[in-house]
């Protein structure tokens, strides 16, 4: 299924805690509803997201993985 | 998230090297970005975390440090200059790794709402002026304004 995003998150390169940070500051520019594609390559951002997003209650609808690079879509539900 | 009560964290933040400075900020600003409420008590050696005149230069201390990734013995870490080279090691591991600065966790502190409070009493015993504490502080406190916040936490940490 390709899953359209409405906003793109780059957090390549970057550790703990800054991809979790700047997804919190990207989904506030978001509407309820709309998608964030956030890529990242730090390996503990999977657990992370994951736990972030049972904190948070936006939900994380898809995670891929390709050659290192993990991609989260995470609907903004509130 | 379903709760009704948001989460709160409340920490201590006493230690005045490089490497001490980084766990308070890291799970305060991680707390926030997860809904959850956060404040920082800075207390005697932890008041250098948020000084004008430390902030910048924070140190990692060689000496008694077994866990210093070449190993250096006491002996040596007491030698002039080792400290400012294990400092300018981590720093540099740290920009590679591109682990944001102090300085720069500070700041989304400040921007996301950490509450951060420094100590009356350390700031008398160590000689350290009101005007050398960074913009976004609270006013200096007493245990008492700590513990009224911390007793309400869910989480409670001393570092």
């Amino acid at each position: 299924m390709e899953i359209k995003s409405d906003k793109l998150l780059d957090c390549k390169g970057l550790n703990c805690p800054l991809p979790i940070l700047k997804t919190k500051k990207a989904m506030e520019d978001l509407q309820v509803g709309q998608i964030l594609e956030m890529h990242a390559t730090d390996p503990g951002s999977k657990n992370d997201m994951a736990a972030w997003s049972r904190r948070t209650g936006n939900e994380i609808i898809e995670t891929n993985e390709d050659s290192g690079v993990f991609i989260f879509f995470v609907k903004k539900t509130k | 998230m379903s709760e009704n009560k948001q989460k709160r964290m409340a920490i201590i933040a006493s230690k005045g090297t490089l490497d001490m400075a980084y766990p308070p900020l890291i799970l305060a600003t991680t707390a926030i970005a997860m809904d959850m409420e956060a404040g920082i008590f800075f207390t005697f050696y932890g008041l250098n975390i948020v000084r004008k005149s430390t902030i910048n230069s924070l140190k990692v201390p060689p000496l008694a440090n077994p866990a210093m990734p070449i190993p250096m013995p006491n002996i040596l870490g007491v030698l002039p200059g080792m400290t400012s080279m294990a400092t300018m090691m981590m720093k540099s591991w740290m920009g590679k790794a591109k682990v944001a600065t102090i300085s720069e966790l500070i700041q989304i502190a400040i921007d996301g709402g950490v509450k951060m409070w420094v100590c009356q009493m350390a700031m008398e015993v160590m000689g350290i002026e009101n005007s050398d504490i960074i913009d976004g502080i609270e006013e200096p406190v007493g245990a008492a304004t700590f513990l009224d916040y911390a007793a309400d936490a869910d989480i409670s940490l001393f570092i």
